[in-house]
């Protein structure tokens, strides 16, 4: 295989694990409380900034960074259910993506306000931005590191999910919210559990992302957001293993227009996508792997 | 409310005084920062009663209105941008448009019909899509369009946008276009094409069951949003003479959605009461923003607002109502 | 066990139990009978803390004193024994069989105990046994019923209520159900409300029996009363003895 396809290879593997880890938790939340949840692009760039404050502050070891950054993003997604979901569960689907994107707003508008609106970066720690040879390809580490990361976080996820006593929880409610608290399940706790676990993934995606493509802005979580959300329909909505696959296949996707279309069409990278997903909406709603859940009018 | 209620007739009369009047005093004594905020101000009026004819009557839900702003608007320019300049700031622009330069009505139509023309194929295929899906449809649909607007510079100029479009939309022009189109929504609303609408929106299943095309009603307010919104997006570079791709995206999609569902999703009177509460409001805090440093702090307030009208009353602040006009 | 007095509850602007009167004593097995919309499944929704109810006391007997079901949440009552088997058995399709047993001792942390009930339920419903592994959205309408039942009891119940249990099975496995709810509460002291539709089969297993109408209590008597009343259960059930 020629060096240019292996570096392609890579970078859609590197890409498609930031779109699956956002993905991931987007899907978790639908699952659980069936709400589109907009703002979750918004978390991954809260994940960024917090990794930005951690390595300004230069108090954290960069061991525990990823750890506090997860953290801090679990307690976001949390919370933002808290103050801004919990009153509307259970409304109309329109009042909750309408709420969604107002959250999502006020985020980005927050972040403005705090944060200004140039453009900050961070680096990673030396090792990461060393490149080492595949073949004769030209890799580098960080490359590497995030798919890694990405397949060990989901594997524990749904090892999470299969396994734990509230891990079969959140599929019951996901299922059946009736029946579950039926069975002494409290909502409010497992959708806290869900939002936050979400919340983590974004925000180490966050992490990753600024350490990969140098530079992060309080607007950066929408597009990309949006494009989670793509992933997850590929893959097929209410799906662990489907917002992962939808994930790569995104990525892949979109590394694949930029790299083997002439350099002049790069610029329709986004485009593409989204007309990927009206393409996927008319003819698989359901996704790859998602059931056949009634997606048309 | 008492039982005073306008009959239709009287409430247009009112509205055209009213509107001629504020017209009349703005041109003859307001400054030009004022005439340029009423002219803004009525814009976003105009805007938001098509989006409640589109999202309101028939209950889709769309936030792909800046889409067709935009389309609208690189359209219009076409034709409205000076002869002279045009080889420069649109170098692949065919001869044809180079030497032509056309009053801004006719130009906006033409955008309008773009527009729309755009509504209608793009409706045809997203228009079976449920709820939210539609929602995201259209919202990368505001996506796709920025980024055609980005990469086809030959055409736009791109990210670098264009200056010095002629402001040949005037406050006197823009409210005419305005009461026009608030005339069309209402007459649409209380014929029977408009009930046919809001009964798709209360139950489809049942609409269907009386024979009622829910796919051609939704498509026809699709598209007809559409079209108003290129109308509306091409009056708008012609107040402020500069327009780039990113002129009409997220933020102004999300001020709209906040303005009908403040209004009331399929009231006409809270459309235009809340597109002038925001805009104006929105204006008046601005000054502050500034003095604080806190750029964003508005739209910070606006997202809350929606919230806390969405919690408080769902339905917004007039529901389908049209509050003070005998409409039976 | 339980004292219903009085209950007002609506669903949206609908009043549908207007005035609701009810006790069931331990230990007894207690039938709620009466027409479709009578308001029986609200009643127990009203019971397991899932309605709101509007007006009224219901009190559920504990071992620290009487517990105000008014104002407690589903998971609390779960907590004090009182189990809520719902209309349609409403198993976790998707879950196996024995996720779904796992899920009824939810509030259970004893690990050692769980599994105890769950050989129990086994034991009782040996089908369950062979099928553990199994989504149970793969069982038939008797097995899944035998789930629900199984499910509920993993919770180690005080009070069982269970909304129409015969719905849609076949006359054996029906009465299988019912023989199996007939012992639980001769072996165990289970009180158990029954929700049920098919007046016959409640109150046959049952000590006391309520007839619904409208929201309210229209006629009560031990369960051979009511089932020897073929006056009654016309008129109110249109059931032809």
């Amino acid at each position: 295989m020629s060096d240019y396809v292996i570096q392609q290879v890579i970078n859609g593997l590197s890409l498609g694990s930031l779109y699956a880890l956002v993905a991931i938790g987007f899907s978790l939340i639908y699952g659980v409380v069936r709400l589109v949840n907009f703002a979750h692009g918004d978390l991954m760039m809260i994940g960024s900034f917090i990794t930005l404050g951690l390595v300004a502050s230069g108090y954290t070891p960069w061991v525990v960074v990823p750890l506090v950054v997860m953290f801090g993003g679990f307690l976001a997604g949390g919370m933002i259910e808290r103050v801004a979901f919990r009153s509307i569960r259970g409304a109309p689907m329109i009042t909750g993506f309408i709420v969604t994107l107002s959250v999502s707003v006020a985020l980005q508008n927050l972040g403005l306000m705090v944060l200004g609106p140039q453009p900050r970066n961070f680096s990673f720690p030396a090792l990461f931005r060393e490149r080492i040879s595949l073949g004769t390809a030209d890799i580098a580490i960080i490359d590497l590191t995030i798919p890694a990361a990405a397949i060990v976080l989901a594997l524990v996820l749904t090892l999470f999910i299969r396994r734990t006593r509230l891990g079969i929880a959140m599929r019951a409610v996901s299922e059946n919210m009736l029946a579950a608290r039926l069975m002494g399940i409290s909502l409010d706790r497992i959708v806290f559990l869900a939002f936050g676990l979400g919340g983590a993934l974004a925000a180490i995606a966050g992490l990753f992302w600024g350490g990969k493509f140098g530079q992060i802005d309080p607007l950066m979580g929408l597009v990309p957001g949006l494009k989670a959300f793509v992933a997850t329909i590929i893959g097929g909505v209410g799906s662990v293993g489907g917002a992962l696959l939808g994930g790569y296949v995104l990525g892949f996707a979109e590394i694949a227009f930029v790299g083997f279309l002439p350099p002049e069409y790069s610029g329709y990278r986004d485009a593409f996508v989204f007309a990927l997903l009206i393409l996927i909406l008319l003819v698989r709603p359901q996704g790859l792997l998602g059931r056949d859940e009634e997606e048309r009018a | 409310m008492t039982g005073f209620a306008l009959s239709q007739r009287q409430a247009l009369l009112l509205l055209l005084l009213v509107t001629g009047v504020a017209v009349g005093l703005l041109e003859g004594f307001g400054s030009g920062y004022l005439r340029t905020l009423a002219a803004l101000s009525l814009i976003n009026v105009l805007l938001a009663v098509s989006l409640t004819m589109t999202n309101g009557f028939t209950g889709l839900f769309s936030l792909g209105h800046p889409a067709f702003m935009t389309i609208g608007a690189y359209v219009a320019v076409i034709f409205t941008y000076p002869a002279g300049r045009k080889s420069f700031a649109m170098p692949d622009l065919p001869e044809i448009f180079g030497s032509i330069e056309w009053p801004l009505p006719l130009a906006a139509l033409i955008g309008a019909l773009a527009a729309g023309l755009a509504g209608r194929l793009i409706g045809l295929t997203v228009l079976r899509l449920r709820t939210h899906y539609l929602a995201v449809a259209t919202l990368g649909l505001i996506i796709v369009v920025q980024t055609l607007a980005l990469n086809l510079d030959g055409f736009t100029r791109g990210g670098r946008g264009l200056t010095g479009i002629p402001r040949d939309a005037t406050l006197p022009l823009i409210a005419v276009c305005t009461v026009v189109v608030i005339v069309l929504c209402w007459r649409l609303k209380h014929a029977s094409i408009g009930r046919a609408m809001m009964a798709v929106r209360e139950n489809e299943m049942a609409a269907r069951c009386f024979g009622i095309d829910a796919f051609r009603l939704k498509l026809f307010a699709f598209t007809l949003g559409a079209a108003i919104a290129g109308f509306g997006g091409a009056l708008l570079p012609h107040v402020v003479s500069v327009m780039s791709p990113k002129s009409f995206g997220l933020i102004m999609a999300f001020n709209l959605i906040a303005i009908i569902v403040v209004g009331g999703q399929g009231s006409i009177i809270g459309a235009i009461v809340a597109a002038l509460a925001i805009s104006l409001g929105s204006e008046a805090l601005r000054p502050l923003e500034e003095t604080l440093g806190l750029y964003g702090m508005t739209q910070v307030a606006v997202a809350a607002a929606l919230i806390v009208v969405l919690l408080w009353r769902p339905k917004g602040l007039f529901g389908l109502d049209e509050p003070g006009v005998r409409t039976e | 066990m339980l004292e219903v007095k009085d209950i007002h509850l609506q669903r949206g602007r609908t009043p549908v139990l207007r005035g609701l009167d009810l006790a069931v004593g331990a230990g007894e097995v207690a039938a709620l009978i009466g027409a479709n919309g009578a308001g029986k499944t609200s009643t127990l929704m009203a019971l397991s803390g899932l309605l709101p109810v509007a007006s009224g006391s219901a009190t559920l007997a504990g071992p620290d004193g009487p517990i105000d079901i008014t104002r407690s949440d589903p998971a609390a009552l779960v907590a004090a024994g009182l189990i809520h088997c719902p209309e349609g058995r409403q198993v976790f399709a998707q879950l196996s069989v024995e996720e779904n047993l796992r899920l009824g001792a939810y509030l259970n942390r004893d690990a050692a105990r769980i599994a105890e009930l769950r050989d129990r339920a086994f034991d009782l419903f040996p089908i369950l046994a062979e099928r553990r592994h199994l989504p149970a959205g793969g069982l038939s309408g008797g097995e899944q019923m035998m789930l629900a039942v199984a499910r509920a009891l993993m919770a180690e119940p005080r009070v069982l209520l269970l909304d129409e249990p015969s719905l849609g099975l076949a006359p054996q496995v029906t009465e299988t159900i019912f023989d199996t709810l007939r012992d639980l509460n001769r072996q165990q002291g289970m009180t158990l409300l029954v929700v049920e539709q098919n007046a016959m089969l409640a109150l046959e297993i049952a000590h006391r029996g309520f007839v619904m109408q409208d929201g309210r209590i229209v006629h009560s008597g031990s369960g051979a009363e009511l089932l020897g009343d073929a006056a009654l259960l016309e008129a109110y059930l249109g059931v032809s003895a």
